[in-house]
């Protein structure tokens, strides 16, 4: 299978600007060599900690932001340097969708405006099929045909992420980037919307990349995972894999970090000390080793590749070999 | 929970005065914490769990908010009719709090030093040297690295993580016998939630002060808590032992929000069961049951009246027509 998306060594390198002559001294490595593919109907799920760059990353992808190096490939041909006028065509392909449903809603536009303007801007259809198009995207994220009148501030956050979703799904899109869509959301809330997103994958072949920092949330949700760290992919697998046999310590100490709504539970965690370090000035050789309860002496000099250690599954640690043997305790 | 409650919250009503008239957002809530121990106050936004903190701290937004009725009882003393100064005496001496966004808690234009010592000052009477001797003690305690330096430095300085260690580190200076933190690593990363909560369990041992933890988040009630306090709409709709509510919970929601966490067990892309309809707004409740609307056993009872407490085993309380025996 050809993958839909194809992601490869990716930068995304800001420049710091400073002093009188405002020169950029520094980069901030948000997106520091990513490869990646996804398949078409399919989810990754993407997680890291803040400042981790999987929101630039989601970015790049949809080309809000122009990549510093690297190449996107979406279907087969090349995005990464596509002009502004070159990208409308692609953007029926790709939508988004973002965490903060009032931020990404035009308070001044009704909701039928804000279903409509996918349309208009790319030209579909007359006025009546419009607005038989903005009833149909209505009726398949479960909202009443008289909200298309109503201005977001008069719907709850679910609803609002709703609106957020069928104007995703408005252009029939391939491939939505879901920046942490269920996060500001309450867990009662979360459910709906996670079973949403679950359906319409199905119904319309949709594949999602879905960004969040809750592992449990896009385990739920997706067939492979990235764990992503300042600016790199440390681990991929599948999803049932990366749980139970996870192989990087930062994606294991993360997923020990995880609080199970289970009080008979009682698990000695590792639980990792010192903060995320600035992507400004990474530490050198793999940049998880200062806070890596197993780092050597070579982890503060190289950094690891992305290895291949079983089915699908690569992981970028100078012990994965050592660290192997060990995995099946942790499921 | 034969032993004498630090702090005992009966019946309490807070109101705000909005534009549209009065609304209660809270009716009756009643629940003890008992001394050392984690009390977990869970439930979605708006069901009041952040004004109960408020309220039992007095630090209402003035001045639409106010508590309209029940008692407080904190050693025996009714919080909710001291006087200002009575009250400052309380706060931060014998009960301290944390809250949810550590930059706005801090004070940006004072030195990290200075907002630790002020309390020190004040309720222990302490010199400015023995002040700041005991504030680096506490910042070394809450595994603030150079403790010293960070005291001259300002709050923008510091991760996030650290900011919280900061507040934490001021809530804890006088030694409070109760800490209220409301939703202390809702804004921090999970491997830095991690060390918060680990840091607060290790403290809460160390002190042996009572903690009443505020939190929407399961998984951290399950893994702090002794006892719970699950709350919809301004009301408790269930408390009791941690294990009353994860294995034998009896009200309908709390078995809907249980059920519907996505969990790292569960099956990838299954259906999640969930809660229909949304939390009905303080403006127009139901009149009787709260949860009724979205409750898949409601009755034309539950649209009547609404249901009282039942005590349904030591402990263990229930706000339910249908409570669910286990």
């Amino acid at each position: 299978m050809t993958p839909l998306l194809e992601v490869n060594d990716l930068k995304m390198h800001f420049p710091v600007r400073e002093g009188i002559f405002n020169r950029s001294r520094y980069f901030n490595r948000a997106v520091d060599g990513v490869s990646l593919h996804i398949n078409p109907g399919e989810t990754l799920g993407l997680v890291g900690e803040s400042g981790c760059g999987k929101s630039t990353l989601g970015r790049c992808i949809v080309r809000l932001y122009q990549p510093t190096g690297g190449s996107i490939s979406f279907d087969g041909s090349d995005i990464t340097h596509l002009r502004p006028g070159a990208l409308r065509p692609l953007r029926q392909n790709i939508q988004m969708i973002f965490q903060d449903p009032m931020e990404s809603l035009n308070s001044r536009h009704t909701v039928g405006e804000i279903l409509e303007e996918p349309l208009l801007v790319q030209g579909l259809g007359k006025g009546p099929e419009r607005a038989a198009r903005v009833r149909e995207l209505l009726n398949i994220v479960g909202l009443p045909a008289r909200s298309v009148s109503r201005y977001p501030f008069e719907f709850s956050g679910g609803q609002r992420q709703r609106i957020g979703i069928a104007r995703a799904i408005a252009l029939n899109p391939r491939l939505i980037v879901c920046d942490e869509p269920v996060s500001a959301l309450d867990v009662s809330i979360q459910s709906q919307v996670l079973n949403l997103m679950v359906d319409l994958q199905k119904e319309f072949n949709l594949a999602y990349l879905f960004i969040a920092h809750d592992l449990a949330v896009v385990k739920h949700v997706s067939d492979r995972i990235a764990i992503m760290y300042l600016g790199r992919i440390v681990e991929t697998a599948e999803s049932e894999t990366l749980y139970k046999e996870a192989r990087h310590p930062y994606t294991r100490s993360l997923i020990s970090a995880i609080p199970i709504p289970d009080p008979h539970r009682n698990v000695e965690r590792e639980i990792l000390t010192g903060d995320v370090p600035s992507p400004i000035a990474p530490p050198a050789g793999c940049h998880f080793h200062p806070r890596c309860p197993r780092a050597e002496e070579r982890c503060k000099v190289e950094y690891p590749s992305l290895e291949l250690v079983g089915e699908a599954h690569r992981s970028a640690c100078h012990l994965n070999n050592q660290l192997g043997a060990s995995a099946d305790s942790t499921g | 929970m034969s032993e004498q409650p630090l702090l005992r919250v009966d019946q309490l009503v807070t109101e705000f005065d909005t534009d549209e008239g009065t609304v209660r957002a809270l009716d009756g809530v009643s629940f003890d914490v008992s001394p050392g121990k984690t009390v977990g106050i869970v439930g979605e936004s708006g069901c009041g769990k952040s004004v109960t903190a408020l309220s039992i701290m007095r630090l209402l937004p003035q001045p639409m908010g106010r508590i309209a009725g029940g008692n407080i009882r904190f050693r025996g003393q009714d919080l909710a009719t001291l006087t200002f100064a009575e009250m400052a005496h309380i706060r931060g001496n014998h009960i301290g709090m944390v809250f949810q966004e550590p930059m706005t808690a801090l004070n940006p234009v004072h030195t990290i030093g200075k907002q630790l010592v002020e309390g020190l000052r004040l309720h222990k009477n302490l010199s400015l040297e023995e002040a700041v001797k005991q504030g680096v003690d506490i910042l070394d305690r809450v595994g603030i690295p150079s403790p010293d330096i960070r005291m001259s430095e300002y709050p923008h300085q510091l991760s996030g993580g650290m900011r919280q260690r900061v507040v934490i580190a001021i809530a804890l200076a006088c030694r409070p016998a109760l800490l209220i933190a409301d939703e202390p690593t809702t804004a921090l990363d999970v491997t830095i939630q991690a060390q918060i909560l680990e840091l607060i369990k290790d403290l809460q041992k160390e002190m042996g002060m009572a903690v009443m933890l505020i939190t929407h988040d399961l998984g951290v009630i399950a893994e702090t808590c002794e006892d719970v306090v699950v709350m919809y709409a301004g009301k408790v709709a269930e408390q009791g032992s941690v294990y009353d509510i994860f294995d034998r919970p009896a009200h309908p929601y709390t078995r809907g929000l249980l059920q519907s966490i996505p969990r790292l067990d569960t099956q990838p892309k299954s259906r999640l069961s969930v809660i229909e309809g949304m939390v009905p707004g303080l403006r127009d409740l139901p009149a009787g049951c709260r949860f009724e609307n979205r409750c898949p056993l409601a009755s034309e009872e539950c649209r009547q009246k609404p249901p009282a407490e039942e005590v349904i085993a030591d402990g263990h309380r229930v706000s339910c027509y249908h409570r669910v025996s286990v």
